[in-house]
């Protein structure tokens, strides 16, 4: 269904409904994270070890954050972000309201269905390579919300995640062990994997 | 005497050609294969939120905001003008006060007449 800037709020809430049901009833299975990058036998038979390392260098000093915040835990973020924990020694304090600028999305907070579809569409218009880090409870399972209707059970069913910080909510050192794995991760990306 | 500008010409030709450069190193490492290109159909619409954009993206603003827009600019510059002089009142004596204030009404005539010609009023 096409909407029009004519049509009335009941079709626009219709289309939406719509849109959540096929977008709920298309991920019943966690999205597995491809992992064929990380395996090591590309990396013996071929050696591209300094190109590999300055970009990987690069990439991984400076993952802008997309603020696409969805509950409590952000507060935990804006904690990290502020000057006592201060994540601009990983060159991570620009944060980015749009998807063009980002290329890491942590998602803190519970997810709804209804935001389910929003959160997707900001991935999807994110710039390659990116990465996620799935932040809390509700974020990895759904947390105490794993068993209600509106609450999508970690953000594993829409977006491939690279990395798991557990807590409710997570405390900032535990969001700074996270970082630093998904810095670990970054570096052990390859450019022939694309 | 046209030399002496020499300098501010190489200074363009350093500035284009470093400009140049900046957008065609990412086309360059695309087409080697370094930047990943995963082009999609989603990616390449307007970001609206995450949310589907109704109607048409490109809409034109309404030439009102640009009348509120001049209005701030002369509101910004009169405070940028006072506060440099509140905080130098006391040596500046008080032969300054009829100095700002004759500031503030040549602004303040520039606002009336806006006033009355009606610009402040949303149509």
């Amino acid at each position: 269904m096409e909407i029009r800037t004519d049509s009335t709020s009941l079709d626009i809430d219709r289309h939406e409904g719509n849109l959540i049901k096929e977008l709920r009833s298309s991920s019943t299975k966690p999205v597995t994270e491809p992992s064929g990058w990380l395996s090591e036998d590309l990396k013996r038979n071929i050696f591209l070890t300094t190109v590999d390392n300055v970009l990987n260098w690069g990439r991984k000093s400076s993952l802008w954050t997309e603020t696409a915040f969805t509950a409590c835990c952000t507060f935990e973020f804006i904690s990290l972000s502020s000057s006592r924990f201060d994540i601009a020694r990983f060159g991570m304090e620009v944060l980015r309201s749009s998807p063009r600028h980002a290329d890491l999305i942590i998602t803190a907070g519970t997810l709804t269905w209804k935001m389910a579809p929003q959160i997707k569409r900001v991935y999807e218009q994110m710039a390659e390579p990116k990465w996620v880090i799935a932040m809390g409870a509700c974020g990895i399972t759904g947390g105490i919300f794993a068993d209600s209707y509106s609450v999508v059970p970690g953000y594993n069913r829409i977006l491939p995640i690279d990395v798991y910080i557990p807590g409710c909510p997570p405390r900032p050192e535990a969001l700074l062990a996270g970082i630093e794995l998904l810095r670990k991760k970054v570096e052990k990306r390859s450019f022939l994997q694309g | 005497m046209l030399s002496e500008f020499s300098l501010i010409a190489l200074f363009i030709l350093i500035v284009m050609g470093f400009a140049t450069t900046l957008v065609l190193i990412p086309q360059a490492l695309k087409k080697i294969g370094i930047v990943p290109s995963k082009p999609s159909e989603v990616k390449y619409e307007p970001y609206e939120c995450g949310l589907e954009t109704i109607g048409e993206t490109w809409v034109q603003f309404k030439i009102r905001y640009y009348f509120y827009a001049l209005l701030l600019i002369t509101l910004d510059i009169t405070v940028i003008f006072l506060y440099p002089w509140a905080v130098e009142l006391k040596n500046l004596g008080s032969s300054s006060l009829g100095v700002i204030f004759s500031f503030i009404g040549i602004l303040a005539v520039g606002y009336i007449y806006a006033w009355r010609k009606g610009a402040l009023e949303w149509k």
